[in-house]
C-alpha cells in the first residue's frame, strides 16, 4: 500500500438535525432528534408517516434559479459541498482542477424528479415533460453538479452501493488520492427520498418503523432507537454531508487545518441477501478487518464506532458480532454510538454524514449519544452511552460502518491528529 | 385578445422563472441567447411553459426562429389569431 497519508480538511452537511456541520454536531451532542411529523397531503395515505425532514430548506440557502436545475438530493450535495469547501480554505488556494476529484453518491438518485416527471406525463402528456428530467434525476447528477461548480477535471465518481454510498465515496477518495490521480477530493453522500413511493415500498418490506404512525399518534422523536428491544425499522431520513479529504502533504503545504487523518477504508459484499444483511455480519467483519489492515491500525487504539445501526431487529445485532469479532477483548474500551437515532437513515446520504461525525468525535474527543436506549437488547454486548461521552487523549482511532441492500459493507478508519 | 404587452409580460415572467433573467429584461429587441443567456434547454422550458400559458403551439422546428422576444410575442400573437 502507498504510504500517501491522508487527511479530512473540510466538512459541510445539511441533515435533520442542522443545516450546517457546526449545528448538526451540536445537536447530535445534546441528543437532539430531527424526527418529526410529515406534513405532506400525500403522507395521510401511507402507513408510515415520519421521517427526518432537513432542517433548513435547500431554497433557504441556494440560488433559486440554479436550484431549480438540481433535484433536491443535489440541492443538499451543493449545500454540503459549499460549506466543506469554504471550511476547507480552497477558494483562492491555487490548486489545479487536474488534481481535484469528487466521489459524491446517492443511493436512489433523483427519485422526487423522476417520479415528479412522470406524474407531469401521465397528467399532461410527452410535451410537458422536462428537458432537464435526466440530468437531474442521474445518480450522478450531485457528483456532477459539484464537480461543475469547482471545475473538478481528476474524477467524478458517483458510487451506488444504497446505503453503504455515502460511505462507499470516502473509500473512493481516499483511493484516488493513494493512487496519486488527486490531490483533493470531495467526497460524500446525499439522499432526498421522502416521496410517497420509496416511502411506501420501504413500508412494505418491513423496514420502516410502523411505531408512532397509527391513529392514536405517539412520539415521532422516540421511533429511531437502535439497539432497544422497542426496535421495529428505521425512520426515512434526508440530507446531505461533504468531507474534502486530501493528501497530507498537500494539506501541509498550504497550512490547512486538519479534523483527522483516513486511515483505511474496507470493502466487502456479504452475497447473501438482496436486503437482509447475513445474520452473522461476516462480510461487515471483513470489511472492517480491511480498514484497519489498509491503516495499519491497533484494534486496542479503536475507541469509537458511529455504527451503521439503523434500529433494525437483524442489522443491529449482527454489527455487534462484527465489532467483537474485530476488536475481541478491546471491544469494552470502545465507545459505540448510533446518531441515526437522531437523524433518521439518510440511505445514500448516511455514511457521509456519519463520516462526518466520526470525526468530530476525534476532533472533540467527545461521543455523541444514542437516544431512545431505554432497554438495550440484551443478544448486544456493546458499550453505547445514552448521553455525550468523552474519549480519551493519545493517538486514537474512530471506525465508520455502513451496510447497504445488495450486501455492500463499507467501513473507514479515521485517526485523530494532534 | 391579450395584447402585444400582455403578452410580452407573461412571457417576461417565464423567462423570469425558468432563467432568472430580471423580468424588466425581457423585451421585444432582446435575444434569448445573446442578450438574456437562454440556452437551449432553458429555451425549451420556456417554450413548454409558454404554449401551456398561451394555449398555443409552437412546433420544435420554429423555436429555431423564434430568435428574440419580438419573434416568439408575435408567433404567440398569430398563433392565437
Amino acid at each position: 500500500m502507498s504510504s500517501t497519508r491522508v487527511v479530512v480538511t473540510g466538512l459541510g452537511a445539511t441533515s435533520p438535525v442542522g443545516g450546517d456541520v457546526p449545528t448538526t454536531w451540536q445537536a447530535m451532542l445534546a441528543g437532539t432528534s430531527g424526527i418529526g411529523y410529515l406534513d405532506d397531503e400525500w403522507a395521510e395515505s401511507l402507513p408510515v408517516r415520519i421521517g427526518g425532514r432537513v432542517a433548513v430548506e435547500p431554497s433557504e440557502v441556494l440560488d433559486r434559479v440554479k436550484a431549480r436545475r438540481l433535484d433536491r438530493s443535489s440541492q443538499f450535495a451543493m449545500v454540503a459541498a459549499e460549506q466543506a469547501w469554504a471550511d476547507a480554505g480552497l477558494e483562492d488556494s491555487g490548486l489545479e482542477p487536474e488534481r481535484l476529484g469528487v466521489a459524491l453518491a446517492s443511493g436512489i438518485g433523483g427519485v422526487t424528479t423522476l417520479l415528479a416527471n412522470y406524474d407531469t406525463l401521465l397528467a399532461k402528456g410527452a410535451r410537458r415533460v422536462s428537458p432537464l428530467a435526466v440530468p437531474m434525476l442521474m445518480p450522478n447528477a450531485p457528483a456532477a453538479n459539484v464537480s461543475l461548480k469547482y471545475g473538478a477535471r481528476a474524477a467524478v465518481h458517483a458510487p451506488t452501493s444504497a446505503c453503504a454510498s455515502g460511505n462507499e465515496a470516502i473509500a473512493m477518495a481516499l483511493d484516488l488520492i493513494r493512487l496519486g490521480r488527486a490531490d483533493v477530493v470531495i467526497a460524500g453522500g446525499t439522499e432526498a427520498a421522502i416521496h410517497p413511493l420509496p416511502m411506501a415500498a420501504f413500508a412494505n418490506m418491513m423496514a420502516l418503523s410502523k411505531t408512532a404512525s397509527g391513529e392514536e399518534g405517539g412520539d415521532p422523536t422516540m421511533v429511531s432507537r437502535p439497539w432497544d428491544t422497542a426496535r421495529d425499522g428505521f425512520v426515512l431520513g434526508e440530507g446531505g454531508a461533504v468531507l474534502i479529504i486530501e493528501s497530507e502533504e498537500h494539506a501541509r503545504a498550504r497550512g490547512a487545518k486538519i479534523y483527522a487523518e483516513v486511515r483505511g477504508a474496507g470493502i466487502s459484499n456479504d452475497a447473501h441477501d438482496i436486503a437482509q444483511p447475513d445474520p452473522e455480519g461476516r462480510g461487515g467483519t471483513r470489511a472492517i478487518k480491511m480498514a484497519l489492515r489498509e491503516g495499519d491500525v491497533d484494534p486496542a487504539t479503536v475507541v469509537h464506532v458511529n455504527a451503521h445501526a439503523t434500529s433494525t431487529p437483524k442489522g443491529d445485532i449482527a454489527e455487534g458480532l462484527m465489532l467483537h469479532a474485530v476488536l475481541g477483548e478491546h471491544v469494552d474500551r470502545c465507545v459505540v454510538t448510533s446518531t441515526k437515532s437522531m437523524t433518521g437513515h439518510l440511505l445514500g446520504g448516511a455514511g457521509a454524514l456519519e463520516a462526518v461525525a466520526t470525526v468530530m468525535a476525534l476532533h472533540d474527543r467527545v461521543s455523541p449519544p444514542t437516544i431512545n436506549l431505554d432497554d438495550k437488547d440484551p443478544e448486544v454486548d456493546l458499550d453505547i452511552p445514552t448521553s455525550r461521552r468523552e474519549l480519551p487523549e493519545g493517538d486514537i482511532v474512530a471506525l465508520n460502518n455502513s451496510f447497504g441492500f445488495g450486501g455492500a459493507n463499507v467501513a473507514v478508519a479515521f485517526g485523530s491528529v494532534t | 385578445m391579450a395584447t402585444t404587452e400582455e403578452i410580452r409580460a407573461d412571457l417576461a415572467d417565464i423567462v423570469n422563472e425558468v432563467a432568472g433573467v430580471d423580468a424588466d429584461d425581457v423585451q421585444l429587441d432582446k435575444s434569448f441567447v445573446d442578450d438574456l443567456d437562454v440556452d437551449s434547454l432553458s429555451m425549451v422550458e420556456v417554450v413548454v411553459a409558454a404554449e401551456e400559458k398561451f394555449g398555443v403551439t409552437i412546433p420544435d422546428d420554429e423555436v429555431k426562429n423564434l430568435k428574440t422576444v419580438g419573434d416568439a410575442v408575435a408567433f404567440i400573437e398569430r398563433s392565437q389569431g
